[in-house]
């Protein structure tokens, strides 16, 4: 028998979720198909004038985002606080803190990754220009993580109650506001011939704030779940 | 003098024999190496389950918390783990109050509660390395395997757990007690949905556990014998 180490644990638990998304692909597949349904209502909804789709695809692109991560958000706990294996994991010698970062991590390979992967794709529905979607994909790829990550302290709090759902979307949605406007503002601004700089480094320190605060901040909101 | 009082004048003449002989690794392991609870008081809403509890848990020893439904035995445990904060009172390991020591104890404790912590779409093997990983040992195939047939699961280790017996499942939880190197088990109701077989096993894997001078703590419905240790019971009223 061999001491694990935090790295380990941390490859351990990411290893873990991937596993077990890949065993439940259904749950993964139904937060990607929402994306792209909500994406792809909206050229049907609105009509096919090619300017005014230009103009709202950034917005469209994120918001839709922003709904489908809530979607996925509700099973980031629940299931292991259900077969008691959350117990197990305040019960570690390491730190919940790091434990909770793997799942954070795994969560959003699963239901983050994908929406970026998918993003360029949908983009082109919307006739965006090869260049916006470039910062689309850059912005998705700084701002999802940070959505996962905001997301999991709203569902650590929710964890175990009755229609937590709708609660966690109403605690979460709020804060995920300003990645909403950099994320958007960055492809505006690559669309007007502006520099986009400021609004991805405005998202990447999101991004570093969240890393910081939030598997704390959730590993405490579980420890009152808990009790 | 009774039985009690000659018992623990053995005992401090055994251990300072030990201490005169191997001071190094005796002098903490006499004083400290123990789990004590001091007047703990616990309740779930506004209702009392228990107060004023006490009592010491020395290495070798074995007890059971007894008491009717809902007379706070899950309780009583589950603050031992931590999870539940006391009202009142303190829980102190090896010297130090559990609440200042945190990550320390639980490398050092192992608790088994009515959940068995298993994914239905891992395997009987897969579940045992992860969990034995969470609780901080990499468990390696060989182990993990020979572990899983000491549980009488030769055959099954492979399949995924949902096609397993609930029985099957809690053995599977209880392998988890083969990879560990925990000094404190805390085990609630083990025996649950346990066949004749599995129960016998799972005295004689206390029985090891106590004879390594670890200690148990635990809960159940069912006549439960260990050999070689006197089983000490605390009753919640």
């Amino acid at each position: 028998m061999k001491k694990s180490t935090l790295l380990g644990l941390l490859v351990l638990v990411i290893r873990r979720d991937l596993v077990l998304a890949m065993r439940r692909r259904a749950d993964v597949l139904t937060t990607l198909i929402f994306f792209v349904m909500v994406v792809s209502l909206f050229p049907l909804g609105v009509g096919p004038e090619m300017s005014m789709l230009r103009k709202m695809a950034p917005g469209v692109l994120w918001v839709a985002a922003l709904l489908s991560s809530m979607l996925s958000l509700g099973r980031l706990f629940s299931a292991d606080y259900l077969d008691g294996t959350l117990e197990q994991m305040m019960l570690a010698p390491q730190s919940l803190s790091m434990l909770v970062l793997g799942k954070m991590t795994a969560h959003w390979m699963v239901s983050g990754l994908p929406l970026v992967l998918m993003a360029p794709v949908l983009g082109l529905q919307f006739d965006m220009p090869v260049q916006a979607l470039g910062v689309l994909i850059i912005g998705l790829l700084l701002g999802t993580p940070v959505l996962s990550m905001v997301g999991a302290i709203g569902a650590a709090l929710t964890l175990g109650l009755r229609g937590g759902g709708v609660l966690l979307s109403l605690l979460v949605l709020p804060l995920c506001i300003p990645v909403l406007i950099f994320g958007t503002g960055a492809v505006e601004a690559v669309s007007t011939g502006l520099s986009v700089a400021s609004h991805l480094s405005l998202l990447g320190a999101l991004l570093v704030l969240a890393l910081v605060f939030t598997p704390w901040v959730t590993a405490q909101a579980l420890r009152i779940s808990m009790e | 003098m009774s039985g009690k009082q000659l018992n623990f004048w053995l005992l401090g003449a055994l251990s300072w024999h030990a201490i005169v002989y191997n001071p190094a690794s005796s002098i903490s392991g006499f004083l400290f190496f123990m789990l004590e609870v001091s007047n703990l008081a616990c309740s779930r809403g506004d209702h009392r389950l228990f107060s004023g509890l006490s009592f010491m848990l020395h290495p070798g020893q074995i007890m059971q918390v007894q008491g009717a439904n809902g007379s706070g035995k899950t309780s009583l445990l589950r603050t031992l783990c931590g999870f539940m904060m006391p009202d009142e009172g303190d829980i102190v390991w090896r010297g130090e109050s559990i609440r200042e020591l945190d990550e320390e104890y639980y490398a050092e404790m192992l608790y088994l509660g009515h959940l068995n912590a298993i994914k239905d779409e891992l395997s009987a093997l897969e579940n045992l390395q992860i969990s034995a990983g969470l609780s901080g040992i990499e468990l390696d195939e060989k182990e993990a395997l020979a572990a899983l047939r000491r549980m009488g699961l030769r055959g099954r280790e492979r399949l995924p757990t949902k096609v397993l017996s609930q029985g099957q499942r809690r053995r599977v939880a209880l392998a988890r007690l083969l990879a560990s190197d925990a000094a404190l088990w805390i085990l609630d109701e083990p025996l649950t949905a346990l066949d004749v077989g599995a129960v016998e096993l799972i005295q004689e894997l206390l029985a090891e556990h106590l004879a390594r001078q670890g200690m148990v703590i635990f809960t159940t419905h069912q006549p439960l014998q260990v050999a070689g240790a006197e089983m000490r019971s605390l009753s919640l009223s």
